[in-house]
């Protein structure tokens, strides 16, 4: 059975279109990326599987459940991890997983034993009474990972796990991700505008640019069908243009605007 | 859903507790507003009729505390989208309506510990309720017109992402609402004009709740009050519910 079940997603904003007519599955147990500059539709996707965003046209099956008349049963589904942090730095690290926890309906005797299994994983179980204010952006990441796992989900969405963090926590990350692909068969599902990332880690990727999906395979595949040797090589020689920010037209930075701007 | 509403009313909780400089900001205005009014006022109401008015404007004072407290704890909402915290509460399997009432009662007991607060302090310059008993009475109203203020200014937030903005547009409401709700002056003989405006607001009400069980002075019916501000309290949760259900971000 496939997790992910997209077919002619769009979603428009004002007249702009910000995801054109995407279509693609992911397996269980799979880790699926999506790759793609800045602006090219990888967080809109994201937002739309997740129940955040109603599309303006296509079908969605998550788990499979619709997002838009099945609302809950598909958030039960999943974890995420968004882009931008989204934890309460007021409170706790633990509390903010205990939060999360009785949100999800997890009974207190099973939270208290995985908060104190994941947050081990993650390394911040010695600080787990510290405020989130006082964690470093790596540790952050780590506790909203930890916390997007406490209800036990099917999928895992990861929008830019690993952005702005040091190589070192980077694998860190990345390392704590691949087990549980492995040990419970997760399926994850995550976005970046890192080649080497996407390379290194995906079963599979799709190349996203401009809210379109220009190719889909596993890194292997891309590669011989654009005979290249890399996932770099097959982006320029696809959209001939390079992945980076800088060489963005001026097109990537009017999609990024209008995203910063929401 | 009641675990649901309790963490969050619990959030809420821990996050004004943790918050000193909220608590002591919160009490500065209505006392001043106390003193200057009471002291400024209380001479010329003795001589033009014999009236206590530091008795009159005490419920005031305590109406217009929760108005403040209530109406700007909406801004949390503001703050939670601007740092993302509200997308954590959006994704997770819960009713929207849960959302709101757990935000709506977190609000609410913050604005009637600020209110009881004031009232304390209140003692110290002489006020007295007209019996020990009707402190508990009062209490329900506090709660009542917190319930549906935090309510209000917590689904006007959740159509506002602009952080400037907010403020503006309560004090845009608390202002009319504060000064046209009788916690100055008394509101017989008042032109008609205004008199229209002062039963339209539902401020009012609670402000004569609020005076009839403090000082047993009433303007209306215990009964009229209590329908206003409860059948106002379910209007605003259901309406910010529905206002939740359609946020998109």
């Amino acid at each position: 059975m496939n997790m992910i079940d997209v077919s002619n997603l769009s979603k428009k904003f004002d007249g702009f279109t910000a995801v054109d007519n995407i279509s693609f599955s992911v397996g269980e147990g799979e880790i699926f990326a999506f790759l793609g500059p800045n602006g090219a539709g990888k967080s809109t996707t994201i937002r739309m599987l997740t129940t955040l965003l109603k599309p303006n046209s296509g079908r969605i099956s998550v788990n499979g459940f619709n997002p838009l008349t099945q609302q809950d049963d598909t958030r039960r589904s999943f974890g995420i991890v968004f882009q931008d942090q989204s934890i309460d730095e007021e409170l706790t690290a633990y509390e903010n997983l205990e939060f999360h926890g009785v949100l999800y309906g997890v009974d207190k005797q099973t939270r208290t034993r995985r908060i104190k299994n994941l947050m081990q994983m993650v390394d911040l179980w010695d600080r787990r009474d510290d405020y989130v204010k006082y964690y470093s952006g790596g540790m952050k990441r780590r506790l909203e990972i930890a916390r997007g796992l406490i209800h036990h989900p099917r999928i895992l969405f990861l929008d830019e796990p690993t952005l702005g963090l040091d190589p070192q926590t980077r694998n860190n990350i990345w390392e704590h991700i691949r087990e549980l692909n492995l040990n419970n068969r997760m399926t994850i599902f995550f976005t970046t505008h890192y080649m080497t990332e996407a390379q290194e880690v995906a079963n599979r990727v799709a190349i996203i640019d401009h809210g379109k999906i220009i190719i889909l395979g596993s890194v292997e595949q891309i590669m011989d069908s654009t005979s290249t040797g890399s996932l770099e090589e097959a982006f320029l020689q696809l959209t001939g243009r390079s992945i980076r920010e800088e060489n963005a037209s001026s097109m990537d930075r009017m999609r990024l605007r209008r995203r910063v701007r929401r | 859903m009641i675990q649901t509403i309790y963490v969050m009313w619990l959030r809420q909780l821990k996050r004004y507790w943790r918050s000193k400089p909220r608590l002591i900001g919160s009490i500065g205005q209505p006392l001043l507003f106390l003193i200057a009014f009471g002291f400024g006022f209380s001479p010329v109401f003795e001589r033009a009729g014999g009236v206590d008015y530091m008795e009159f404007l005490v419920p005031g004072i305590v109406a217009m505390t929760i108005l403040f407290t209530s109406m700007f704890t909406g801004i949390e909402v503001v703050w939670d989208r601007k740092f993302g915290f509200l997308k954590e509460t959006l994704v997770a399997p819960i009713s929207r309506t849960d959302i709101m009432v757990g935000r709506t009662l977190g609000g609410a007991t913050i604005s009637v510990i600020q209110g009881l607060v004031v009232l304390l302090l209140t003692l110290f310059i002489g006020f007295r309720p007209v019996s020990w008993y009707a402190v508990l009475p009062a209490i329900f109203f506090m709660f009542l017109v917190s319930v549906f203020l935090t309510g209000f200014g917590t689904a006007i937030a959740s159509r506002i992402d602009d952080m400037q903005a907010f403020p503006m547009i309560m004090n845009l409401l608390i202002m009319p609402m504060f000064f046209l709700s009788g916690a100055l002056f008394p509101i017989d003989g008042l032109p008609s004009v205004i008199k229209f405006a002062v039963l339209l607001n539902p401020l009012t009400y609670g402000v004569d709740g609020l005076r009839a069980t403090l000082t047993g002075t009433l303007s209306f019916s215990l009964t009229l009050d209590l329908a206003v501000l409860m059948g106002l309290s379910v209007l605003v949760n259901l309406v910010g519910a529905w206002f939740f259900s359609k946020i998109e971000i």
